[in-house]
């Protein structure tokens, strides 16, 4: 082996290392945000749909009925569709619009939201006060 | 859990129409949606069309959201009027569809979407064609340098098939300095990269932010780098010389590539829009408009205008606009495309009628009973939405790999790079850099993502066509697993209703027949029994005159007497008749053969003397002993539960074809039946009407309750049909099971097809046949797989029944 070949090895398992250290460990579970209680008294959050969702954890207050705002902020179609799969929703989400989403009230739990083809993931902390 | 919601589209998004004003008399009001408009002076020119139409009260024109809301008056102008004055000003208008703006914009996105492709696509296609033509002097002039080239097939035919004719052909290309070709090329690809291939960057970034990676990771990666060496070959070719690698350039493989992912791109938009063609079909079954009698005059008004209680106008051949109740009138309904159901049904005063049918050719006027979102139509609508929501189990194997694939082919990709460039014999920075870009176009996380999806769209679609509600991917993975079929009796494989089967008269005849029916249907008329309505009902079908009786009198349960026409007449049981003097004796025989057919049988005596036995029985639907054949032909075990004797519940089942039969059953009796089986190892599914057997239906693995095409919101079941029909629940159960074949496939191939283009185009044929992938070919593969995953869901499409 000769540098050239010692050096293409050693940077490509650094490559490999720094991969999957970005994709897989770099984004620990970040804290969910919280949605806040608007004027009309329902607890509401929105939620930046930009290659993914930001914040991508939610948290609400279970018993209480809330109201999800996607904000679209692109035409990529793999974002065009939101999907809760436990609450049966399922739905278009218009590029560069803002679209809300009500839910009805949930019990203490984790729900899981996801694009149409469910490559784009977050979830809903839904706990008790 | 409660999942049914509300939903308000857009925060700020106006209401399409208005709740119509209560008053027969007051203006109505409507949204149009306008197109076309570019600026305020098309907006003013619109506004003042409509203002001075006659009928108009007030006009108000949106030119942000296109739409203009008019208050009118239903007696001076109509919908089509006001359609039409706007289209004389030379703009489009058109009538938001009722509920359906939602699935029409996600649709006119998609087509703005395919054609957006489309476009790129073609013009990557033509840069990619001329980027080929223009590679050839370039790889002729390294050929001898003893390049990787041969080891890929493409470049090898291209070399050897094209490159002596276009040098004969286009002698000038192969004069122009190299130089001078590459900087072209340079160009030509960073254009295309800009313009056609720019999504793909934008949103690997904007993926990558969020430290994910999808599809686009791996086109802008592969390409990406793949320009970036070439410009670095182009601009400073001195850096590669002085390293022992050739210059070489790929720009001809980045257009390609970007060019043959467009193209698979836009095949799979288009394919994805049909998997929602049924949803759609629905939609659009809708009619915008409705006449209905508003201060005695017929007029025409908005769909939805129509409030409940309207009385609504309806001509032979017309869609009829809202569900409701027949006042006036008769006429055939053609409710295929709702139940399913081929045959028109007869339609007369009393009858309900569903919004979105179709009229014969008879006329009839309706009371609107359901509008809006409590229509049938809607409710499937609403049903058929959720359902392709939901998810099938199967997908969670899909989704544990492809939330790590890309990172995975990132770190081959890499791998690869690394392996070729330390044991590759000949040139191996050029051919582990063209290894490792294979691999990271080849790889398609799209179509384990496309598998399952596609597959339920469609399914799901299709069953609503068929009169066969899913209510979502579980209920349709689950329906294929089944073995066993309990059927309730009363309802499901009978009608549900009594109905005199057979009349026999003694020898000789005390009265004909039809007088029979006569004097027995006036005594029956007045009693409230339901075998007695249904011997009313009989005579009143056999076409008897209505009699009058007098000194009528019933004895609850067991028979009426009554005076018709100066004649006595006694109806009931064996006790009854026996009770009125009356020798019962003669029809002993024939009343033992109706109990051991499972029928009733009912005595009627004239003046005393026995004069003919009425057979009352549930009768069978005609189409259930086909359906139980169908059953049993698919493999399924068939269990009838009846409340009836076991002597009477083994006459029904003969005649339906049902190999099993637990009588005696209590309505609470159902849930244990089902649970026995289930405990016997049965995977079953339980038909019912809903009503009274909801438990047993909500603890089948798959509850199907039996609708009569107007209540199909049947809580407890998983399964709706539109129409009585078994033969539904059999293309139920067949739709499932080839559903789950079709995604079975559709993962198998998605999953094959990553496992074994990876390490091809990785190299692992390379030792052994001298084989290695270029990019092209790669990103060629990867482009049909997903299109291919797509249209083998289409294909649920041409089911057509079991």
């Amino acid at each position: 082996m000769d540098v050239s070949e010692v050096a293409v090895v050693a940077g490509g398992v650094a490559a490999i290392g720094w991969v999957n250290w970005y994709f897989f460990l770099a984004e620990r579970r970040k804290a969910a945000v919280a949605a806040k209680v608007g004027a009309t008294g329902v607890q509401q959050a929105v939620i930046r749909v930009e290659g993914g969702y930001s914040p991508a954890r939610v948290r609400l207050r279970a018993g209480q009925p809330a109201r999800l705002v996607f904000d679209r902020r692109e035409d990529s179609s793999c974002s065009e569709e939101v999907v809760i799969p436990d609450l049966g929703i399922r739905r278009f989400l218009p590029a560069h619009q803002r679209t809300g989403v009500d839910l009805p009230a949930q019990r203490a739990g984790t729900y899981e939201f996801t694009c149409g083809m469910g490559m784009l993931r977050g979830s809903l902390v839904v706990e008790e006060e | 859990m409660e999942a049914r919601t509300k939903t308000a589209r857009r925060a700020d998004a106006p209401d399409t129409a208005d709740t119509a004003t209560p008053a027969q008399l007051g203006p109505a009001r409507l949204t149009l949606q306008v197109s076309g408009m570019t600026c305020a002076a098309c907006q003013a020119r619109v506004q003042k069309a409509l203002s001075s139409a006659p009928g108009v009260i007030d006009a108000n024109v949106n030119l942000m959201t296109a739409e203009a809301s008019i208050a009118y008056d239903p007696r001076a102008a109509s919908a089509d009027a006001l359609l039409e004055r706007v289209r004389s000003t030379g703009y489009g208008a058109t009538l938001p569809l009722a509920g359906g703006d939602a699935l029409a914009e996600q649709d006119e996105a998609r087509i703005r979407e395919f054609r957006e492709l489309r476009g790129k696509a073609l013009v990557a296609l033509a840069a990619g064609a001329i980027a080929m033509v223009a590679s050839m002097p370039l790889m002729a002039a390294h050929a001898h340098l003893g390049l990787g080239a041969a080891a890929d097939p493409f470049m090898r035919w291209s070399m050897r098939v094209l490159d002596p004719p276009l040098a004969r052909a286009l002698p000038w290309l192969y004069a122009i300095p190299q130089r001078a070709i590459s900087y072209g090329l340079l160009v030509l690809t960073t254009a295309v990269m800009a313009w056609a291939g720019r999504h793909f960057y934008t949103r690997a970034w904007a993926a990558f932010r969020h430290h994910s990676a999808d599809m686009n990771t791996l086109v802008a990666v592969g390409t990406g780098a793949a320009y970036l060496l070439s410009v670095i070959a182009t601009l400073a070719p001195g850096f590669f010389v002085a390293r022992g690698v050739p210059p070489d350039v790929y720009y001809e493989a980045v257009v390609l590539i970007i060019a043959l992912i467009l193209v698979g791109n836009t095949l799979e938009a288009r394919a994805k829009r049909e998997t929602s063609a049924a949803l759609r079909g629905l939609m659009q079954l809708q009619p915008r408009t409705a006449r209905v009698v508003r201060g005695g005059a017929e007029v025409d008004v908005p769909v939805e205008q129509v409030e409940h209680g309207d009385t609504v106008v309806v001509r032979p051949g017309e869609r009829i606009p809202v569900d409701g109740e027949v006042l006036s009138g008769a006429s055939a309904v053609d409710e295929s495309m709702l139940t399913g159901e081929p045959l028109p049904v007869e339609k007369g005063a009393g009858d309900r009628v569903i919004g979105a049918t179709v009229n014969g050719t008879g006329a009839f006027r309706y009371r609107a009973t359901a509008v809006g979102a409590e229509s049938v139509l809607a409710r499937i609508v609403k049903l058929m939405r959720e359902a392709q929501g939901s998810r099938a189990p199967i997908q969670k194997l899909a989704d544990r790999i492809s939330g790590i694939f890309v990172p995975v082919v990132l770190s081959i990709a890499i791998a690869t790079f690394v392996v070729w460039f330390v044991a590759a014999d000949a040139a191996p920075a050029v051919r582990a850099f063209a290894a490792a870009v294979a691999v990271l176009v080849i790889a398609c996380p799209c179509a384990m993502g496309l598998a399952v999806p596609t597959a339920v769209m469609v399914a799901t679609g299709k069953g609503a066509e068929l009169g066969v509600l899913i209510k979502g991917g579980e209920a349709l993975e689950r329906a294929h697993a089944i073995d066993t079929i309990v059927l309730d009796k009363t309802g499901t494989i009978t009608e549900g209703k009594p109905a005199v089967v057979d009349v026999v008269l003694p020898e000789p005849a005390v009265v004909q027949e039809d007088r029979l029916l006569a004097l027995v249907g006036a005594v029956e008329r007045s009693s409230e029994h339901p075998l007695a309505a249904a011997i009313a009902a009989h005579a009143a079908d056999a076409g008897a005159p209505a009699l009058e009786v007098t000194r009528f009198a019933s004895v609850t349960g067991r028979g009426a007497r009554g005076e018709v026409l100066g004649r006595k007449v006694s109806v009931g049981n064996e006790a009854f008749l026996a009770g009125e003097g009356v020798d019962t004796a003669p029809f002993a025989e024939a009343a033992a053969a109706l109990a051991a057919e499972g029928r009733t049988a009912v005595y009627a005596a004239v003046d005393g003397a026995l004069a003919g036995l009425l057979a009352v029985a549930d009768p069978i639907r005609p189409t259930s002993r086909e359906a139980i054949a169908r059953f049993r032909r698919m493999g399924l075990d068939v269990v009838m539960l009846t409340g009836d004797t076991r002597r009477s519940a083994e006459a029904v089942a003969r005649a339906a074809g049902v190999p099993r039969v637990v009588a005696g059953v209590l309505p609470e009796g159902k849930l244990e039946e089902v649970e026995r089986l289930q405990a016997a190892g049965k995977v079953v599914a339980m038909v019912g009407d809903g009503i009274n057997d909801a438990p047993a239906l909500a603890r089948a693995e798959v509850g199907i309750a039996m609708g009569s095409g107007t209540d199909i919101a049947v809580e407890a079941s998983d399964v709706t049909l539109m129409r009585a029909d078994l033969r539904a629940v059999a293309d139920a159960v067949a739709l499932s099971r080839r559903t789950m074949r079709i995604m079975r496939q559709n993962l198998f191939w998605a999953f094959v097809y990553n496992v074994v283009g990876i390490p091809i185009a990785a190299g692992a044929l390379y030792p052994a046949l001298g084989l290695q992938l270029s990019p092209i070919l790669a990103s060629a593969a990867m482009a049909m797989s997903s299109v291919s995953v797509v249209t083998n869901s289409l294909r649920l499409r041409r089911f057509r029944g079991a």
